[in-house]
């Protein structure tokens, strides 16, 4: 018995000495017996480090005055010159004003549409036109922005657009709506809501078809309606994803889309398409005050990045749902 | 469900529901109806606004025009080279590492996870990117256009979670016990079960190169590299149509003939454009239940 014993603990102290002789050896032992799993990640780990992480040691450019012929690191530091010279010029406040006006109006408007499709859909009974709405819908998404708005502005186009067109058919003045800097948030939210509402509505579809059935028999048999059921049951299910996904956009509130913006930008909207990404690039890129586009841009990335935090610590606590 | 008939509020309700989805429907599908059917009319009658729903004066000039262009050729090999190489990377890049962060024994997990998203978030912006970029020596280059966006954060989390949620444990843990190494257990194993999400992959990236702009706006000014995208903002955008696609017409003075026609090659130039895209959604589009929507929802 109590050879028996002592045998067992030797067999266990050697499976012992081999497993954990000490706290950092056991890690390593970890690590190195899936030491594939480190090569599997290398090459994505190497492409964060240099090209996102990367491009944050440039950051400083934003306080020094970058000297292409000195570098990154030995241009002369100006402390806080660049942002009191972007927060002081007329600028500021009219980008500010059409990046958060544009922002804002795109979420308030594209943010329920997804959603009221979803709803819809899952209420189809016939497989064949449920699939077909969805095909259909989500197919604008595969256009490119270019494509779109070369799309945007033919179809708006004074001369011969069909929206025109139609205006002229029904008795109206053709509109210029290219050149007509008040029309220009209505387009740009709504023809991407033309192009996104089908795609942002798979993720709820998704989650709708997460629902436990149980809860919908429940329900009918205790008598609900459909839109009671909708009400009390889909829509419950969905709000996780629903407050997840405004987080999200939350964060990116001062990140309008640059592309589309600039395409469809022209020197008579300017009033109201030009914005903060817009700008960036024609001040850094284009007239090549690397420095003082910088700070434009750092001050945008440290305001998206504070609403994020902020939109997902009230989410927290008021909703148990967070990023984090 | 179908045990319980149908209650005449229930059929109400089916009969809006249906209404409304069918506006939407016709909504979403008129302009790209009126698109394909401009592009093969006499741009004659779309320009007196004649053409509305169905092509007439059916003519296939506007394509001719378009294929006798040697820049949109140009722009059309690059980008199907940059869609088929910078996909190709995508996916090397993307596959191995979400599987690393899909096990559970992987050490550090946590860790490399919360760099990668960090990123997300936050990052240098335009001008520091565009200046690293070129140090590396990466403007004109292919590399411009293959580089950036190389594994995108949200691709991993889906992919990762397609790992967790569709490959059974199991299987990993027989293999293990056979003694077969992490490399032949992905490359043997997990990546022939992993169709769904492959697919998914390969059209979330290819379909972002085929449409990518912004990186050849900023990154490349020799024509020769250009994207079919950059050459479509002229046609579009900017409204310059080269040479080659104006003449070979008849009287080609009129200045308001010469606008027609370059409404005709702008609806063709979007067709050519797009239908390869379009054309690739319906063979991916039955992988998609599997893919995303088992890697969305637990994402």
């Amino acid at each position: 018995m109590l050879e028996k014993k002592n045998q067992a603990t030797t067999a266990n102290l050697t499976v012992n000495a081999v497993e954990k002789p000490s706290k950092s050896g056991k890690t390593m032992k970890k690590i190195l017996r899936n030491y594939e799993l480190y090569l599997f990640i290398l090459p994505a780990l190497l492409y964060f480090l240099i090209l996102h992480y990367g491009p944050m040691y440039g950051i400083q450019i934003a306080f020094k005055n970058f000297m292409p012929t000195k570098g990154i690191w030995g241009s002369p530091w100006v402390g806080m010159k660049h942002f009191n010279n972007f927060f002081n010029s007329y600028y500021f406040s009219v980008l500010i004003k059409n990046t958060i006006g544009i922002s804002v109006y795109s979420l308030v408007a594209g943010f329920p549409v997804p959603i009221l499709l979803a709803l819809m859909l899952n209420e189809v009974k016939g497989i064949r036109f449920k699939k077909l709405v969805q095909n259909v819908t989500y197919a604008p998404h595969f256009i490119s922005t270019v494509v779109m708005a070369g799309m945007v502005v033919s179809f708006l186009s004074p001369s011969n657009g069909i929206v025109n067109e139609v205006i002229k058919a029904l008795g109206g003045e053709p509109i210029s709506f290219m050149t007509n800097s008040s029309m220009f948030k209505n387009i740009y939210v709504w023809s991407g809501v033309w192009q996104g509402a089908g795609w942002g509505s798979i993720i709820y579809l998704a989650t709708l078809a997460g629902i436990d059935p149980q809860l919908h028999e429940a329900a009918i048999v205790d008598g609900a309606t459909r839109l009671q059921r909708i009400w009390y049951i889909n829509i419950p299910g969905i709000t996780p994803t629903m407050i997840i996904m405004l987080i999200m956009n939350c964060g990116s509130i001062m990140n309008v889309g640059f592309e589309k913006i600039f395409l469809l930008q022209n020197a008579l909207n300017m009033e109201a398409s030009d914005v903060i990404s817009t700008y960036v690039y024609r001040i850094g890129l284009l007239n090549a005050q690397y420095s003082f586009s910088a700070a434009v841009g750092l001050f945008n990335s440290v305001i998206n990045f504070a609403l994020l935090i902020i939109v997902n610590t009230i989410s927290k606590r008021v909703s148990e749902t967070s990023l984090w | 469900m179908n045990i319980i008939k149908e209650t005449k509020s229930d059929r109400i309700f089916n009969f809006i529901n249906s209404l409304i989805l069918t506006l939407l429907l016709l909504m979403v599908l008129y302009p790209l109806i009126f698109i394909v059917s401009a592009s093969i009319s006499d741009p004659d009658l779309v320009n007196q606004g004649k053409v509305w729903l169905f092509p007439r004066g059916i003519t296939f000039d506007g394509y001719r025009r378009v294929f006798q262009d040697a820049q949109i050729w140009n722009g059309y090999r690059n980008t199907i080279f940059y869609t088929v190489v910078g996909t190709v990377l995508n996916l090397l890049v993307t596959l191995p590492a979400a599987y690393s962060l899909s096990r559970k024994d992987f050490y550090g997990r946590n860790f490399f996870t919360a760099i990668f998203t960090f990123t997300m978030f936050f990052g240098g912006g335009l001008i520091p990117t565009y200046l690293l970029y070129s140090n590396l020596g990466m403007r004109n280059t292919i590399w411009a256009m293959l580089i950036p966006g190389l594994a995108g954060m949200w691709n991993i989390i889906i992919s990762r979670t397609y790992f967790q949620n569709s490959i059974p444990g199991e299987l990993k843990e027989a293999a293990e016990m056979d003694g077969c190494t992490n490399m032949r257990l992905f490359a043997q194993i997990i990546l022939p079960l992993s169709a769904p999400i492959i697919a998914v992959m390969a059209l979330f990236y290819g379909v972002g190169h085929w449409n990518s702009f912004f990186n050849a706006l900023i990154y490349l000014s020799d024509k020769k590299l250009f994207p079919l995208q950059l050459i479509l903002r002229e046609i579009l955008v900017q409204n310059v149509m080269s040479a080659q696609m104006m003449t070979s017409g008849e009287d080609l003075d009129l200045m308001a003939k010469q606008a027609k026609i370059a409404d005709m090659i702008k609806y063709a130039v979007i067709i050519v454009s797009t239908l390869p895209v379009l054309a690739a959604y319906p063979f991916i589009q039955k992988y998609f239940v599997q893919g995303i929507m088992v890697g969305a929802i637990k994402g």
